[in-house]
Parts: structure tokens; C-alpha cells; sequence
């Protein structure tokens, strides 16, 4: 066995990854970040320490197991690396370019006290990538189950979902809503942060194991959930339709016609190719002097967009500061290099009319921060006389979403207070035989924390249906029993070496 | 979903025409006031389109389209018999109430006098008095008389040049409608903003309620993008999934003809591109469909267009 690594002879540092020059890449919509190359993922695998305590494994929110991916990439076994990440993940060239590792796997990797952390996202997704390019798909052999299952929404969640009940054997159908399928991944992550291919590939691999795509259907309007069960004949249903319904601004002159949700710019521009118009019929909205509100993945995609569709000026407009904004770090350091403008601590009062129902100009208070508020960041509050304009005549608002009102509209399914679906901690909604994860329950995440409760929803859905789960071996904390040595936990460290006399 | 299938069309003069798409799920489904979503080719927009007539026994759903813009005037060109849709989404929106009311007008004008069709079923079905009120510019441009005829108790037509009815536009019908019917309790309108606000105002001093359908640009149409948003008293709310329906006296119809105004350069930018790249100048003329009188110097009503996205 190899000599055991230590935090000393690990190179020292984070490999970086190759990107389109800042310079380059706003003209173009091809993917910023290159991808490791296999001397760079090689590299990086050496920088793991394959610690006993494996916070990144509790950090991330499907449980991957990456020491052990690594460690297949750092043995050069690539197909063992995918065959391990495809264990519990199903898209990893998605999430490997999508998750915020920096508050998950990477934000508590033990490499991550002294040094920085090694780059788990990255190599998850060059995993990923190798995997597409050779072709390789893990299809297992799969028992047949006399079971037909429904899932309504094919973003994240529901392919997951999906997935995991195609695995068991279940018959299953994804409908969408939409003309293409992906959710969110297809209408509203830009090309230049995971590119179509690559979402078509990942979903080829779930049509491999026999999931049915239908495109052009609304469920709740076009057949409700009651009838999916009653008539349709399907024996459980998952809802992942996403949170959807965004929220306005709320402030005088939100109602301009340039002013629009940054879902509205990103479905035109990525799903509808509107900015291939007028090739492809859609039209765009495109401003010279572009302000976004809001700094979350969204705000920082629509501001890129923007950007590339020839926007001279572009600005962030949030109310808090840096520190606070929720997108992932690499996406503000990206838009930053990009020359997106950030008025961080100002918030819009306004949206000034130019006389012909567009946009002259926004007007903004100068905020400071006070006392931390319900979600533990300091509550931003407005400096009195500080109001200025900022010129610009294209305001998209990126800050949140509410509630899609459909299912709510058509079927009897619970609803909590602020109108998302009520689904008990094994995702089962109040409709037996109905299942809900995803945005659609807790309102706007991540795509990996959707995933990972269509994951979780397809393990209490196998239940429901009493499909044998040999991925769930009975353990008392859930964790599996291949962790433990003699019944004990190694990251308790709760025993001491005797020696024998 | 794939494969909607054209089964009939009809041209009810050189820029209205009438498809009936193949969808037995959506036939089963659609109520009175709801829309779809409709994609013709892989390029294409999204465009809403109001369900004008539902057949649950044929298993078909009936469109009623003016060819105002470019998607409209290529699907003009190209939807015939034995071709097929790329995309056909929906029943959107809620379903109109139809409420247990005693005597109703439903008021078409132009291009929403398809749409009025299956209210004025509705409530008939539901055992209303129904009076059928629908607007022209003039009378050659009229079609389903025999059709509303069929479900209304009275059918009012009014005509820009009088050529057939009352001459002047629908808001001239309701006023006869509620002179003769003072016991009217409720007016559903549906038209170009225009027509519809006017509608609202004719019935506001009457108190009389009054149901729209609104027709903002919309892409999604699942109440994901907002680009439909309208306000509607104090609040903002989605067409889509809040509407299509609304109270007419709460709804700010300026602000609503303003945002559909959000792409026309884009529009115009479009058409004349298609027109100079389609080598068939005058498309009917192939299919053997005379110009009607009145249209072809009439440029179309910008808000006509219930098209947008």
C-alpha cells in the first residue's frame, strides 16, 4: 500500500481549471470553464487525504461517496470513479458544474483547515465528462416491477425520481410542460454554465433505462393528479414541477416594458434561443445598460447573458453586501472578471418611466446593515437621503420565485401556508400514493438538493409500493453498515489500540 | 406529447383561418375560456391561443387565428390538412365560472368572437338566457352565425360599416342587450384590449359584472416567467395561471396595451424578413381563397393579435 498521505506532501495547490479569457467569453455563449485536463484531475485526486472522517460525504446533500470516486481516479480506474459517483449520483457532469460545493463537499473538506480544499466539484465533473465522451452508462440489469409510476416535471428532482424508480424496475413516465425536457437545467442555466449537450446526454441515460419522456404536457390542466391514480393507472405519482412563479418588485414602475423576471430573459434566451432570433421566432428584450436586481445564481446568469448579448453596461444591484450574496462563489468571481458593475448594499425604489412605457433609469437607496434577521444575515436597512439614479434601460429581477399555483389549482393535495406543497419528511404529500420534492416543497434551492429528495421521494415511493430495496440495507442511522468496523463508527474514535501482551 | 395533427381548416377571409388539431386528452379536458400554447415548428415562438370550440366525441380542439404577425402568417401558409403541429400545450389557464347566472350577454369582437363561442355554450348548457353579441368590421368578415345562433337565445351582430346588424361596435349591442334586459346579471367579453375596455366601461354605471379575457405576450404560459403580468385593481397578477379571466371593471387596460407593445419592432423586424424570404407573395392565392373586402387595405389591429411570446 501506498505510503498514507498528509496534509505536508499533498501538493499544496488547488489545481487550477482552465477558462475562456473573461475577455473572449462574453462574446460567445460556449462554456466558461474548460474542464480539467487528465493530468489535472490526476493531480487534484492526489490532494484528497482520504480521511477517516469524510465531512464531504455528510456535506453533500445526495451522501456521494467521494473519497472513493477519487480514489478511483487517483488509480487510474475512470470507469470505477463513474461507476462509484453513479452509486447515488446520476448526473454528475451536471452537478460537478452546477453545486455550490463551496457550502457543501468543499466547504468542509479536511484539506480545506489548512490549505485549499480539493476541488471535489471539478473532478466530479470531469468524471462526467469522460463518461460522455466514451459512452458509458451503467445500466443495470433491472427486475421488472408490475408497478406503473408518474412524475410530473422533468428538472432535477424528477429525473432523479425517475431514475432510481426506473432502476426498481417501475414503468415510468415524465411529463413536462415544456416543448424540450430538463426544467430549469434547459430554460435557465445559460449554455456557457452546463451546455445542452451535456443535459441531453444525461438525459439519453435515463431514456437507456427506459424512461418515457412526454414533452407539451401540463399536468393539473391537461389531466390532474387524481386522474393519473384513478384513470391513467398509475400507482404513485411524483410531484417535482419546481417553485416557478417569480417575484416581482413591488415598487413603482415594475410594470415597464423593461422590466422582466430573469426567468422571462433566460427562458427566451436559452430554451427559446432567442438569441439566435431572428433564426429562432423569439424575440429578446436587449437593453444597452442593464441592471439586475438580486445575487443569487440566477441574478449572475442573467447579468452573464446579458452581457453576451452586447450589453454595454451591466450592474448588480442587491441590497446586502458580498458577503451575503447566495450565488455560488465561482459564478460572482466569473461575472466579476466579466465586468458586471456590483452595487452591492443598494436597493431600488423605483423603476423611472421614459415617457414611452420603457425604462430611463432606477432609483436606489444606499442601505447599511443592521441586526441579523430570521435567516441569520445582517438585515439591510436604508440610509436615509442616500437616493441616487442609475441609468439603465433593462431591469430584470432575479430575486426569488413564489409558489406555481397549479397544483394547487387543480388537485387536492395540501398546501402549506405560503402555498408550496405539504410533503412529511419521507416526501409524502397528503394524497397517498403521492410523492413531492424539490423546489415545489421547500420553494427556490439547488438542483443537487432537488435531486436529492427525487431520490429520497423514489426510496419512500418503493416502500409505499413494497418494492424490495437492495440499495437500503436496514441500518440504524441510515449510514450503511459498510462504514463501521466491529459495530463502531470510525469517525467516533471512541477506542484505543491495546497492544497484546 | 408529439404529432398534433391538422384534421380541418377553414379561411374565413384572407387573414382569419381556423384549424381543428387532433388532441383527444385535450378535447376531454378543455372548458370554456381556457388557451393553449401553441409551437408550429421547432423554431418557432410559443404563442397562446384562446380555445375557440372543443369536440370530446371527434376528439379535436378548434383555433381560430388572425395572421397578424409572423408566426401566424407562416402557420397561414403552412397548416394544412395532414400536417401537424410541433407543439400543442394546455387547456391553460382557469376554466371560466360559469355561474348559475339567470341571463347572460357574451360579447365577441373580432378575433374574440371564436373564444366567446364555447361561453355562450356554457351557459347555455347551464341553463342561462343566453344573448350572443359578437363584432365585425363589416358583414363579409362574419362567420359561425349558425353556430352561436344554435346556443344563443338572442344574437345580436354589429358591424363598423352596418353592413349587417346595428352599425357600430359591440359596446352599441350591450346597451341594447341591457335596455331591453334590465335584469342582465353579467356581460363576458372577449376581444381585442380595446373592445374590451370599452365593454367594462358601457357596464360599469349598470353595475353589471363583467368577466375579460386577457391576452398579454406570454412565453411559458405555467405562470413561470411573469412576461403576462396585468394589474388587476391594486395587485399584479399572471394571466396565465391566475387568469385568463378577470373582473373588466378592476383591470388596467392602458397598461395592458402598453406591454403588448414590448416587441413590436421585433415584430415588424420579423414579418418583413419572412415576407421578403417567402417566395409566395400572396399565399391564399394558391389556395383559392378570394380577398375579402375591407381586409386587405385594413392593416390588422396590433392588439388583434392574441399572439405574442
Amino acid at each position: 500500500m501506498a505510503k498514507k498521505k498528509t496534509i505536508r506532501t499533498i501538493p499544496q495547490e488547488r489545481t487550477p481549471m482552465r477558462e475562456q479569457p473573461a475577455s473572449v467569453r462574453v462574446k460567445n455563449f460556449a462554456e466558461v470553464a474548460c474542464g480539467f485536463t487528465l493530468e489535472d484531475a490526476l493531480r487534484e485526486s492526489e490532494r484528497c487525504l482520504l480521511c477517516p472522517e469524510q465531512p464531504c460525504v455528510e456535506g453533500c446533500p445526495v451522501g456521494i461517496d467521494i473519497p472513493g470516486f477519487i480514489q478511483k481516479i487517483s488509480e487510474k480506474d475512470f470507469r470505477g470513479a463513474y461507476d462509484v459517483l453513479t452509486d447515488t449520483n446520476l448526473l454528475p457532469a451536471i452537478c460537478g458544474r452546477v453545486c455550490p460545493q463551496e457550502n457543501q463537499c468543499e466547504g468542509v473538506c479536511t484539506v480545506g483547515d489548512s490549505l485549499e480544499p480539493v476541488a471535489v466539484g471539478r473532478l466530479e465533473r470531469w468524471v462526467g465528462d469522460q463518461a460522455i465522451a466514451a459512452g458509458w452508462a451503467n445500466i443495470p440489469y433491472i427486475e421488472p416491477a408490475p408497478f406503473k409510476v408518474g412524475i410530473v416535471g422533468s428538472g432535477p428532482a424528477g429525473m432523479a425520481c425517475a431514475a432510481d424508480m426506473a432502476k426498481a424496475g417501475c414503468d415510468v413516465t415524465i411529463y413536462e410542460a415544456f416543448h424540450q425536457p430538463g426544467g430549469v437545467l434547459r430554460y435557465g442555466i445559460p449554455d456557457f454554465r452546463l451546455p445542452n449537450e451535456v443535459i441531453d446526454a444525461e438525459i439519453g441515460k435515463l431514456k437507456q433505462l427506459g424512461v418515457k419522456f412526454e414533452c407539451n404536457t401540463l399536468v393539473g390542466r391537461l389531466f390532474t393528479i387524481e386522474q393519473m391514480i384513478d384513470e391513467l393507472g398509475f400507482h404513485a405519482v411524483f410531484v417535482g414541477t419546481g417553485a416557478g412563479y417569480p417575484t416581482m418588485l413591488g415598487i413603482p414602475g415594475d410594470s415597464l416594458n423593461g422590466v422582466l423576471s430573469a426567468n422571462e430573459l433566460l427562458t427566451r434566451c436559452n430554451l427559446m434561443r432567442a438569441k439566435e432570433f431572428p433564426n429562432f421566432d423569439t424575440p429578446l428584450p436587449i437593453g444597452k445598460r442593464v441592471a439586475v436586481v438580486g445575487a443569487g445564481n440566477t441574478a449572475m446568469d442573467a447579468m452573464r447573458v446579458c452581457k453576451r448579448l452586447g450589453a454595454e453596461k451591466v450592474y448588480c444591484v442587491y441590497r446586502r453586501s458580498r458577503a451575503e450574496a447566495p450565488a455560488r462563489a465561482e459564478e460572482v468571481h466569473h461575472a466579476e472578471e466579466e465586468g458586471i458593475e456590483f452595487h452591492w448594499l443598494t436597493n431600488p425604489v423605483e423603476v423611472l418611466d421614459d415617457g414611452k412605457g420603457g425604462v430611463r433609469g432606477m432609483r436606489c437607496m444606499r442601505m447599511e446593515l443592521g441586526e441579523p434577521d430570521d435567516s441569520g444575515r445582517r438585515r439591510p436597512v436604508a440610509v436615509a437621503g442616500s437616493e441616487h439614479d442609475i441609468e439603465t434601460d433593462l431591469v430584470v429581477f432575479a430575486i426569488g420565485t413564489n409558489a406555481n399555483p397549479i397544483m394547487g389549482q387543480t388537485s387536492s393535495l395540501k398546501l402549506n401556508k405560503r402555498g408550496y406543497i405539504d410533503a412529511d419528511d419521507r416526501f409524502a404529500t397528503s394524497v397517498a400514493g403521492v410523492y413531492a420534492g424539490g423546489d415545489i416543497v421547500t420553494g427556490a434551492a439547488t438542483v443537487i438538493e432537488a435531486m436529492g429528495a427525487g431520490r429520497q421521494a423514489a426510496r419512500s415511493m418503493k416502500t409505499y409500493l413494497g418494492i424490495r430495496d437492495a440499495e437500503v440495507p436496514y441500518s440504524i442511522d441510515g449510514r450503511g453498515s459498510g462504514n463501521r468496523m466491529f459495530g463502531i463508527d470510525p469517525a467516533e474514535r471512541n477506542f484505543a489500540r491495546i497492544r497484546a501482551a | 406529447m408529439a404529432n398534433f395533427e391538422i384534421v380541418a381548416r377553414e379561411d374565413f377571409s384572407d387573414v382569419t383561418y381556423l384549424l381543428e388539431v387532433r388532441h383527444p386528452l385535450m378535447a376531454k379536458a378543455a372548458r370554456a375560456g381556457q388557451f393553449v400554447i401553441v409551437m408550429s415548428h421547432e423554431h418557432g415562438e410559443r404563442i397562446p391561443l384562446t380555445i375557440a370550440d372543443f369536440d370530446r366525441k371527434k376528439g379535436t380542439i378548434t383555433l381560430v387565428i388572425q395572421a397578424v404577425g409572423k408566426t401566424t402568417k407562416e402557420m397561414q401558409q403552412e397548416c394544412v390538412v395532414g400536417t401537424s403541429l410541433y407543439g400543442v400545450t394546455g387547456p391553460m389557464g382557469i376554466p371560466s365560472h360559469i355561474d348559475k347566472v339567470r341571463k347572460v350577454a357574451c360579447v365577441g369582437g373580432g378575433l374574440g368572437v371564436a373564444p366567446i363561442f364555447p361561453h355562450a355554450r356554457a351557459f347555455k348548457e347551464a341553463g342561462a338566457y343566453v344573448i350572443g353579441i359578437v363584432g365585425f368590421r363589416n358583414s363579409d368578415l362574419m362567420f359561425w352565425e349558425d353556430k352561436f345562433k344554435a346556443v344563443c337565445d338572442e344574437f345580436i351582430v354589429c358591424t363598423d360599416d352596418g353592413s349587417a346588424g346595428i352599425k357600430g361596435n359591440v359596446t352599441f349591442g350591450i346597451k341594447r342587450a341591457i335596455r331591453l334586459h334590465p335584469d342582465l346579471d353579467e356581460v363576458v367579453a372577449i376581444g381585442p384590449p380595446i373592445m374590451m375596455k370599452g365593454c367594462a366601461e358601457t357596464t360599469r354605471e349598470h353595475k353589471i359584472k363583467t368577466m375579460v379575457s386577457l391576452n398579454p405576450l406570454m412565453v411559458d404560459g405555467t405562470g413561470m416567467c411573469g412576461g403576462c403580468r396585468v394589474k388587476i385593481g391594486s395587485q399584479v397578477k399572471f394571466a396565465c395561471v391566475d387568469g385568463p379571466d378577470f373582473d373588466g371593471h378592476q383591470v388596467d387596460f392602458d397598461d395592458l396595451m402598453t406591454r403588448l407593445k414590448r416587441f413590436t419592432t421585433q415584430e415588424h423586424a420579423a414579418v418583413e424578413r419572412w415576407s421578403e424570404t417567402c417566395r409566395m407573395t400572396n399565399p391564399l392565392k394558391t389556395l383559392g381563397i378570394p380577398a375579402r373586402r375591407g381586409e386587405e387595405e385594413a392593416l390588422p389591429d396590433p392588439f388583434d393579435e392574441v399572439a405574442g411570446g
